[in-house]
């Protein structure tokens, strides 16, 4: 759907205004439920094992002591499961260890119980006879040849004959000489940066409550950001119908990408199977950190080309990701959004995927791009540094714009980085004064964005209230969205308008809550839905005038006659409409099934100022802005919380969160005590910015912006740390200890 | 699992002499944690908050004896002991968060064993001394007696901490404590550091106490870094000497927190931080 050229110079009149968020009552009063929030009448406790071994051959498993526990009702192993489709193989033996356990925390198996102290009881009866086999967790060691293997038989041909078995695949993108373009420049630099592998750090654990019964129907209460996907992959996995599966979405609190897959709804539906009861599985803390989905650690070479007035000549970065025990990390997409914010005559990107003994990486805001725009912002910013070089002007003269050959293949549509860019360079932030020890860092990030398969179907209630129901988990405020533009649509007031998350059974197939598609896609879809309800209320007041349904328009809530030859009929509202549904054809609705395309790349320019201590290497965030482009920003306290969740993600990434192994591969940090997400003293507050180049792609103008916010900070942090401490560096986190160590070698 | 909420010492002694695996609950910050987390499955738990005293603040000698229940926010409220042991407050309300502060006390931080327990340092060197009660009545003992070992307290069995005695503070005498972490709150120190002075009328040293936390299985008396300042202004090289004394007694592991470089280093780094709060408040300056 195209850009309405009338939104341009539109007054809307609920778009971009604040109302009170749809869920905050239930959120703060307790009321939500969330996925443990719900129990079944003879509902079961059940609780998984796990493998203490990186990795582990398993030689067998014992369960008949535990099954002949009282109170016991099921136990389950992977035996349980027949072969899955090649499509969610992977994804199964995530969910239950087949031949190997191949992480610390890999589930083995499962058991449902009376309790959850006969659960515990049961576990420990089982036994696993485990062959312990060599492991690696660092993503360099396990390229190594003679690193230990976790797979066989399953590297891509894309990747040269001789690397160790455990890259999986090579990806290239680019254009131009690179060579060439490097003799061009005054200065190369190269260098090699790493990141650590971070975890999404939902509050919320994954929680599950399924119903399966022996006429192979089954129903899942569930937390996730796509009850679509859970259904189709449970239904692939356990050999059922996606018909006969019903999943109901729960209030989520957190996913930003962890909760795309399943990590216990095909095991709960297992043992609610075997048991013929419901079985509730909900995680641990623990449990979270070692088995479900952080993201890629990773090492990064970058090696840039500039000229001294600042024009980058080549651009070139090879990025080695590991995404956990099998392929699938998200270094395509590093790859791709490396050098997305420049316009580049020489570019190429070499992105290769590798596994190792750790959990298999799950998608997290904008995946992969946050690690490959901290290889680039920071090496861009050092060539500027050394130039004497305003590193935003450095930005502005390379940077895309409308017409732009992107690094990754497409010409870009109208865009918003410059905008960004101006808009720092013009803000009171870029100018303020800085103290000692104190330093100023800023960076670009960009994220593709998505639209994919939407449903929303929105119906007018006989007293005239709209209700929507759409498809996607609110995990962004997507309620508040999608009620603002159905009242939009509609020339109805926000609160005559609600909106549902409807179950698996109720709505076509969604595509997840992912690549900030929601407030693009299922906006887009739920104005169609409105539309559509529009014209069959132009439709009902025109059988009641007697005119033609196309000599009626809507206008502010209300049927008109299009014009004066339309004959000359007071308005009928909405209300009025909808009272005489019955009589006029039956009730009134709207509905839209698309695959929303469209979606419109986004663009952030992030300014933050530090201090670092140089006695303990202790880095203070005092000042954060956020520059980023919405396209139209519909509820804009959503917009700017999308930002600054972004920015402090981003923040806690670059000092202090890392997964922690021991030589044995064991995660040493599988709690909040000591995997160090921010808390809120440690941040200032975060300002922002939100500037507004409309979408050619949505009627509004709507971009996504739940994930660009996360791209630049890490760089932006480290451009700002290198500047307060005078050192460089390279390595994320930039943790007291590593800082320290860095002031006091380079000092 | 049994919860019990004795109104006396003696019953309380009982019930811990009876059952063995029996917990104490004072604040519950660490137990509520660790049974949360599967680490303990008590038979017996033993809420010591319903006896008499067991919540209270009291002057005595000059001094103030804390109750075991008293917990940090209620320190940090008490005009007298923020007063008199500004560095031992300020410990307590380092633990954990505000919320946590509501509940979590002294003495169960000091029975929690951890080597990092931030108000250790600073009880140790403001010389506090814990009333012990057990089976074979009651006992006074420094604080510096009670660690054993990460984990372990030398409690007998029976046996639990009734109350808290910080003495009377001397004339121009001050402390502080400062620890590191990498957060701002809810974390756990890196290396802590806690310092007590008495200076005399010049300005000078008179009597010094160095403890460090986080840095060893257990807290460390550095007496050398006392000895180091002692009958010295607290110049820059007076400073730099108790630095290098601290950095030299600690006895750090690598782990997850930190390195034992970093630590070492940062032990030295507090002290002289502290060691400065100390003097300022020794010379008048309020907390």
């Amino acid at each position: 759907m195209a850009l309405d050229q009338s939104s341009k110079t539109r007054v809307f009149k609920v778009v971009g205004t604040r109302p009170d968020r749809p869920d905050g009552i239930d959120k703060v009063t307790g009321r939500a439920r969330f996925g443990a929030d719900v129990v079944a009448p003879g509902m079961l406790t059940g609780r998984i094992l796990r493998s203490p071994h990186a990795h582990a051959r398993i030689i067998g498993i014992d369960t008949s002591k535990a099954e002949a526990l009282a109170g016991v009702k099921a136990v389950v192993t992977r035996a349980d499961f027949g072969d899955a489709p090649d499509h969610v193989a992977d994804i199964l033996d995530n969910c239950m260890a087949g031949a190997k356990a191949l992480y610390d925390g890999h589930a083995v198996a499962a058991v449902a119980a009376v309790s959850a102290a006969v659960a515990r009881k049961a576990l420990r009866l089982i036994e696993v006879d485990y062959e312990v086999l060599a492991s690696v967790t660092d993503v360099d060691a396990a390229m190594q040849p003679g690193a230990p293997l976790l797979h066989e038989g399953r590297q891509q041909e894309t990747v040269p004959h001789g690397m160790s078995g455990n890259v999986m695949s090579r990806v290239e993108f680019g254009h131009g000489d690179i060579e060439a373009g490097l003799k061009q420049a005054d200065r190369v630099l190269s260098r090699t940066y790493r990141t650590a592998a971070t975890h999404q750090g939902y509050i919320e654990p994954h929680a599950c409550l399924a119903t399966m019964g022996p006429d192979g129907k089954g129903d899942l209460w569930v937390c996730t950001q796509g009850h679509y996907m859970v259904r189709n992959t449970c239904a692939a996995i356990l050999g059922l119908e996606q018909g006969q599966l019903r999943v109901t979405a729960s209030e989520i609190g957190g996913g930003f990408g962890g909760k795309t897959t399943v990590f216990l709804e095909p095991v709960a539906l297992m043992l609610s199977k075997k048991a013929g009861r419901p079985v509730k599985l909900v995680m641990s803390r623990s449990e979270v950190l070692r088995a479900t989905g952080p993201t890629s650690s990773t090492s990064i070479d970058v090696k840039i080309g500039m000229k001294k007035d600042g024009r980058i000549t080549a651009a070139f970065a090879e990025l080695r990701y590991q995404g956990g025990a099998y392929p699938g990390s998200p270094v395509d997409m590093g790859s791709m959004s490396a050098f997305a914010p420049y316009d580049l005559e020489n570019v190429k990107t070499v992105g290769w995927d590798v596994v190792t003994n750790r959990p298999k990486a799950a998608a997290y805001r904008a995946p992969g791009a946050p690690m490959a725009a901290y290889a680039v912002e920071s090496a861009i910013d050092e060539l500027a540094k050394g130039f004497d070089l305003d590193p935003l002007e450095v930005r502005l003269m390379n940077g895309a714009d409308e017409g732009t050959l992107a690094s990754y293949g497409p010409t870009y549509p109208a865009i918003g980085l410059k905008a960004t860019l101006k808009a720092a360079k013009a803000h009171p932030h870029w100018t303020a004064p800085l103290g000692k020890n104190q330093g100023r860092g800023v960076a670009c990030g960009f994220w593709f964005n998505f639209g994919g398969d939407t449903c929303v179907s929105l119906n007018v209630t006989p007293d005239g209230t709209v209700t929507v129901s759409e498809g996607n988990p609110d995990i962004g405020g997507s309620r508040a969205s999608m009620t603002m533009m159905a009242a939009e649509e509609l020339g109805i007031p926000y609160d005559q308008v609600r909106t549902i998350i409807a179950d698996t059974g109720s709505l076509g197939q969604n595509d997840v809550t992912d690549g900030s598609r929601v407030t693009f896609a299922v906006g887009l879809a739920t104005i169609e839905a409105a539309r559509a309800a529009k014209r069959e209320m132009c439709k009902r007041a025109a059988m009641i005038w007697g005119i033609d349904a196309e000599a009626v328009e809507w206008v502010d809530g209300a049927a008109c006659p299009a014009g004066p030859n339309a004959g000359k009929f007071p308005p009928m509202t909405l209300k009025e409409i909808a009272a005489i549904a019955s009589n006029t054809g039956g009730p009134v609705a709207g509905h839209c099934e698309v695959m929303a395309e469209g979606a419109g790349v986004s663009f952030a320019t992030h300014m933050v100022d530090v201090e670092v201590d140089p006695e303990t290497g202790a880095t203070k965030i005092l000042r954060y802005t956020v520059f980023q482009d919405a396209g139209k920003a519909v509820h804009p306290s959503y917009v700017e919380g999308q930002f600054q969740g972004g920015a402090v993600q981003g923040i806690g990434w670059a000092l202090n969160e890392e997964y922690i192994h021991d030589k044995d591969g064991i995660l040493q940090n599988p709690g909040f005590l000591d995997y160090r997400i921010p808390v809120a003293s440690d941040l200032p507050m975060i300002d922002t910015v939100i500037l507004e180049i409309p979408n050619p792609g949505h009627p509004y103008g709507v971009r996504g912006v739940g994930e660009t916010s996360i791209v630049p900070p890490l760089a932006a942090v480290c451009n700002a740390v290198s500047a307060a401490a005078g050192v460089r560096l390279t390595q994320l986190p930039m943790s007291p200890p590593r800082v320290l160590a860095a002031i006091q070698a380079g000092g | 699992m049994r919860y019990e909420a004795p109104q006396s010492i003696d019953a309380a002694v009982a019930l811990l002499v009876a059952e063995t695996g029996a917990h104490v609950l004072a604040g519950g910050t660490d137990l509520l944690v660790k049974l949360r987390a599967e680490m303990i499955e008590p038979e017996v738990i033993v809420d010591i908050k319903r006896i008499a005293g067991m919540k209270a603040i009291i002057a005595e000698n000059g001094g103030w004896r804390i109750g075991a229940a008293v917990s940090g926010a209620e320190m940090g409220e008490h005009a007298g002991l923020c007063a008199d042991w500004p560095g031992v407050v300020e410990a307590a309300g380092l633990i954990g968060s505000t919320q946590v502060q509501g509940r979590a006390t002294l003495a169960g931080n000091l029975c929690n064993a951890s080597p990092a327990a931030d108000s250790v340092p600073a009880m140790v060197v403001a010389g506090a001394v814990v009333r012990i009660v057990g089976p074979k009545g009651a006992r006074d003992v420094p604080v510096i007696e009670i660690p054993k070992s990460p984990g372990k307290t030398t409690l007998a069995p029976g046996e639990f901490i009734a109350s808290i005695f910080l003495p009377a503070r001397e004339a121009r005498s001050g402390d502080a404590y400062l620890r590191f972490i990498p957060r701002t709150e809810m974390d756990i120190a890196v290396v802590g550091c806690g310092v007590a002075l008495r200076l005399d009328p010049e300005g000078k040293v008179m009597a010094a106490r160095v403890a460090l936390g986080a840095v060893g299985p257990k807290v460390i008396v550095v007496a050398a870094a006392a000895e180091a300042i002692l009958g010295r202004a607290l110049d820059d090289a007076a400073l730099a000497d108790l630095a290098a004394a601290c950095s030299a007694a600690a006895t750090p592991i690598d782990d997850k927190r930190g390195t034992v470089d970093f630590r070492r280093h940062v032990s030295g780094v507090l002290a002289r931080r502290a060691a400065v709060i100390a003097q300022s408040r020794a010379k008048g300056a309020k907390a």
